[in-house]
């Protein structure tokens, strides 16, 4: 029998063809290989806070190998001799096991904690730039919410997880956090002995919190992901305003190849920053800390950044406490409103955001086109003032270090924190909103008067005025240029950024090309080539 | 280049025949994009293909990627053969875990930023316009949709017949507590058992003797051990005293110069605590409060004690009460004597609540 020839080439597309036989992929395919993404480097903060995610999951796996999520009592006997000898929880002695014991081990932990409070930073700035641009507006109201609830829910994962090494640091925080249970009203003391299973610190809360920590709160951060991401896929990507973008159409790239390449890069680039940082940069030390004993503290005890706002607040709050005289007296005490209370308006203030401009506005339309913040003056002011506030409380959760350091009362840091919290949002509200309108302004000066050229002109009856270089050829009336309508996209501003200018020669020793022509970008009309430079004399000539 | 932005997809020609030969790669694939109403306007290549630039490029991102393994490699030589083991001193294991993160971030730096200049540098430049589609459905499909779920609840037929809609909702009920009872019953605990919350280490067993008050190494404490302007941190001499176990019962005991302890025991008398002191001995609960943390920062000077959590400050020598920060109830006092082999015991146990507030607290 003659054995048919094995045909080489045309494998990937037998393989292909038996695919899509049986699972009729050709078409979906296309459509996501086709699929058009806009592009801006301020739409890639959100895959930072993926792309962490990512590294978590890896080396969190890795962790869970080596950590004992137990209270039971042990004695330390591993490599760090200053420890060896001191009773501890197994918790906090597989915690330092994986930081002296397991091979690597050190720098997956710091890689583990870096990643963390990469991902929330990321998650915060991409808000940010969520709020500021009103991405969130009508058609993308959920996605706004469950962003963010993935702050929150990343919130829970930060605390859950430093708590777990059980040391000297993370156990006060956890007693902070029961106080913070046991100050809600009514069933405050109740809830606090269901979690920790009697009075705190008990002997269950680190087993837990570990199988939240690795099961339920990651469960809960890849539904969460999965939907938002795609949300952003189905709604398609908001994008700036700008020549042929419109609100119908989405104006970038195609997914593949150019788009997927960056995006592939991109992770990379932050898996490997996160693997320099946890290499190179300590982060949280639990050997220094020793293991939690319930009467020892250190001063500048802080918890990581994104819980410190609420420790500021913490600190800020005056003790008032409530009597409620019935029977015995009950009372709500102080450590209930800025832990509890203020986090809830916070989460009911943000989540309702986009509803409440919406009504106020009156405006129901679907919006795909991002806006610039200064052409939004209320909201930016807004935003800033959030910004405005929660720094205050930021800075207040460090003001015994900031007091340290500066040789400043401590007493006159909590009041500078208290004062400054009520009046540095409501000034961050005035100074941008004046800002924004500032902005606004010269954006419609340039854009009926020209650019600036620096250049000073002598008239004859010796008044010296500004050359400005108009934006369109004159051929207005009156030999003016007509004035233009601003779109909602950057003003140029600058002279080079009408190509007036030739770009920078590229190369970084020698010049690796020939000086480029003036650009000819999208949008812009080409210009002409620059004339030989004219000698800007006094006007006397000199020869 | 052109910036218009009409589709010739809808107003456009008749979809070509991919079967063409004529037909190019790419203009197969510009014709799918086009049926998914996408038209690429823009398409550019940014290097000449054999030019001194597109041979300069592939040298660079070739570079990147040889870079990465290299240092991958040396990732490896490192983990394997440097010496890792942690010992005393400045020993070349300090710096195992800084070269484990260098030859590893440096790697996929390269990997990152040889993809990168690879897709923004090498590969053509495009836009590419596709439509949103971001209306609502079609009326018609909004109707049909509508009238399909409300035919779904016309036969099921809960209005026709509501027996059913109440039978469901009453037996299915109970059915979603079922699933939610073992969990809350599981994990709630009584929060007063044995009266955990109002009392410490300190309080005597029944009928039985007045408990010590310890260090940390579980040696009882003379007046003695005690010099003027001093404080130490006091157990309940009890086992699992010095632990957790008793994490309420951590105390201070200070020893105050005379004229501090004569204005802590006028302040005593005026709460009627007036026996609470031992000589010039004093003792409160560590436990702040306010939020749990341990107030440890005995200023001796001006007989301030500090929260280094939320910086609540108490003043010694006026009942521990308030003075500045968030706490808003003193620290409790412990009643300390003298017992007959003259060693510090506790009296009773605090006649205050120890710890954080809460809503029942008296």
């Amino acid at each position: 029998m003659k054995r048919r020839k094995f045909d080489r080439a045309a494998l990937p597309a037998k393989t292909a063809g038996a695919v899509d036989d049986r699972f009729q992929v050709a078409t979906p395919l296309r459509k996501l290989l086709n699929k058009v993404f806009p592009d801006h480097w301020s739409f890639l903060l959100g895959e930072i806070a993926l792309f962490s995610f990512v590294v978590l999951l890896l080396t969190g796996v890795f962790l869970t190998f080596f950590y004992e999520p137990a209270m039971t009592e042990v004695t330390y006997d591993g490599s760090y001799a200053p420890l060896r000898g001191t009773p501890m929880s197994a918790a906090y002695a597989s915690s330092l096991d994986i930081s002296f014991d397991v091979r690597g081990g050190l720098i997956m932990r710091q890689m583990h904690h870096w990643a963390a409070l990469l991902f929330m930073a990321a998650i915060v700035v991409h808000m940010l730039r969520v709020f500021f641009t009103g991405a969130f507006r009508k058609p993308r109201e959920t996605n706004w919410i469950i962003g963010s609830l993935l702050f929150w829910v990343g919130f829970l994962a930060g605390f859950t997880g430093y708590s777990l090494p059980d040391d000297g640091l993370s156990g006060t925080g956890l007693r902070i956090a029961s106080g913070i249970i046991l100050s809600i009203p009514v069933i405050g003391s109740w809830v606090s002995s269901s979690i920790f299973g009697g009075e705190f610190p008990g002997t269950i809360i680190i087993s837990r919190f570990f199988i939240a920590h690795v099961l339920l709160i990651p469960g809960l951060l890849v539904a969460l992901i999965s939907v938002h991401l795609g949300l952003v896929f189905k709604q398609k990507h908001t994008q700036w305003p700008g020549p042929g973008r419109t609100n119908e159409n989405v104006v970038g790239e195609r997914m593949f190849p150019r788009y997927a390449l960056k995006q592939g890069g991109f992770f990379m680039v932050v898996f490997g920053v996160i693997a320099l940082m946890g290499g190179l940069f300590q982060i949280n030390p639990i050997w220094y800390f020793g293991p939690y004993e319930a009467w020892v503290v250190s001063a500048a005890s802080q918890p990581d950044w994104y819980v410190m706002f609420l420790d500021g607040s913490t600190r800020l709050m005056p003790g008032w406490e409530i009597s409620i005289p019935i029977g015995d007296g009950y009372v709500i005490p102080p450590l209930f409103w800025p832990t509890v209370v203020l986090p809830g308006i916070l989460v009911g203030l943000s989540t309702m955001y986009p509803f409440l401009e919406a009504r106020r506005l009156k405006d129901y339309r679907h919006h795909n086109l991002l806006q610039r913040p200064r052409d939004v003056p209320a909201r930016t002011a807004v935003g800033a003032m959030a910004v405005a506030f929660y720094i205050v409380l930021t800075l207040s959760g460090g003001n015994d270090v900031i007091a340290d350091k500066f040789h400043i009362s401590l007493n006159a840091m909590t009041w500078a924190g208290r004062i400054g919290l009520l009046v540095v949002p409501p000034l961050a509200y005035y100074v941008t909103y004046r800002i924004c309108l500032g902005l606004q302004q010269h954006d419609r000066e340039v854009l009926a008067h020209g650019v600036e050229t620096g250049i000073i002109k002598r008239l004859p009856d010796g008044r010296f005025v500004e050359v400005h270089q108009p934006l369109t050829s004159a051929d207005g009336h009156d030999g003016h240029a007509p004035a233009l309508d601003y779109v909602g996209w950057v003003v140029p501003k600058k002279m080079n950024r009408l190509g007036a200018l030739g770009p920078a020669i590229r190369g970084f020793f020698y010049p690796i090309e020939k000086p480029a022509e003036a650009p000819v970008s999208p949008g812009h009309p080409p210009v002409e080539p620059r004339p030989e430079r004219e000698e800007i004399s006094s006007g006397e000539s000199r020869r | 280049m052109s910036t218009h932005t009409e589709h010739q997809a809808h107003s456009g020609p008749e979809p070509l025949d991919v079967n063409d030969p004529r037909l190019s790669r790419f203009d197969i694939v510009q014709e799918g994009a086009r049926r998914d109403d996408i038209e690429i306007v823009h398409y550019e290549a940014q290097v000449v293909p054999g030019s001194k630039a597109e041979r300069r490029l592939t040298r660079t991102v070739a570079m990147m990627f040889l870079l990465t393994g290299v240092l991958a490699t040396a990732f490896l030589a490192i983990y394997i053969w440097w010496p890792w083991q942690w010992e005393a001193g400045r020993g070349g294991d300090k710096l195992y875990t800084p070269l484990l993160g260098l030859t590893l971030g440096l790697a996929l730096l390269g990997i990152g930023f040889g993809i990168l200049t690879w897709g923004k540098k090498l590969l053509p430049k495009e836009v590419s316009i596709q439509d949103r589609h971001d209306q609502p459905s079609s009326p018609d499909d909004r109707k049909i949709t509508g009238e399909t779920m409300r035919y779904l609840a016309d036969e099921l037929g809960v209005k026709r017949r509501p027996l059913l809609g109440i039978s469901v909702l009453a037996g299915l009920a109970p059915v979603g507590a079922v699933a939610a009872a073992p969990l809350i019953g599981g994990l709630i605990e009584q929060p007063h058992k044995n009266n955990q919350m109002f009392t410490t280490g300190f309080q005597p067993a029944e009928g039985g003797k007045k408990i010590r008050l310890i260090r940390e190494d579980g040696r009882p404490i003379r007046p003695a051990d005690v010099s003027v302007g001093g404080q130490l941190t006091v157990f309940p001499g009890i086992e699992g005293g010095v632990s957790n176990k008793h994490a309420d019962s951590p105390t201070l005991l200070i020893h105050l110069r005379e004229d501090d302890a004569q204005k802590s025991r006028a302040a005593n008398e005026r709460k009627g605590h007036g026996d609470y002191m031992w000589g010039n001995y004093v003792a409160f609960s560590k436990i702040c409060t306010h939020a749990g943390c341990p107030a440890s920062l005995y200023e001796q000077q001006t007989n301030r004690l500090l929260c280094p959590c939320h910086q609540s400050q108490f003043l010694i020598t006026d009942n521990a009460k308030p003075i500045f920060g968030p706490a808003n109830r003193p620290l409790p006092q412990l009643p300390i004597e003298v017992d007959e082999e003259g060693f510090f015991v506790a009296k009773s146990d605090y006649t205050e609540t120890i710890g954080p507030d809460f809503w029942e607290r008296p």
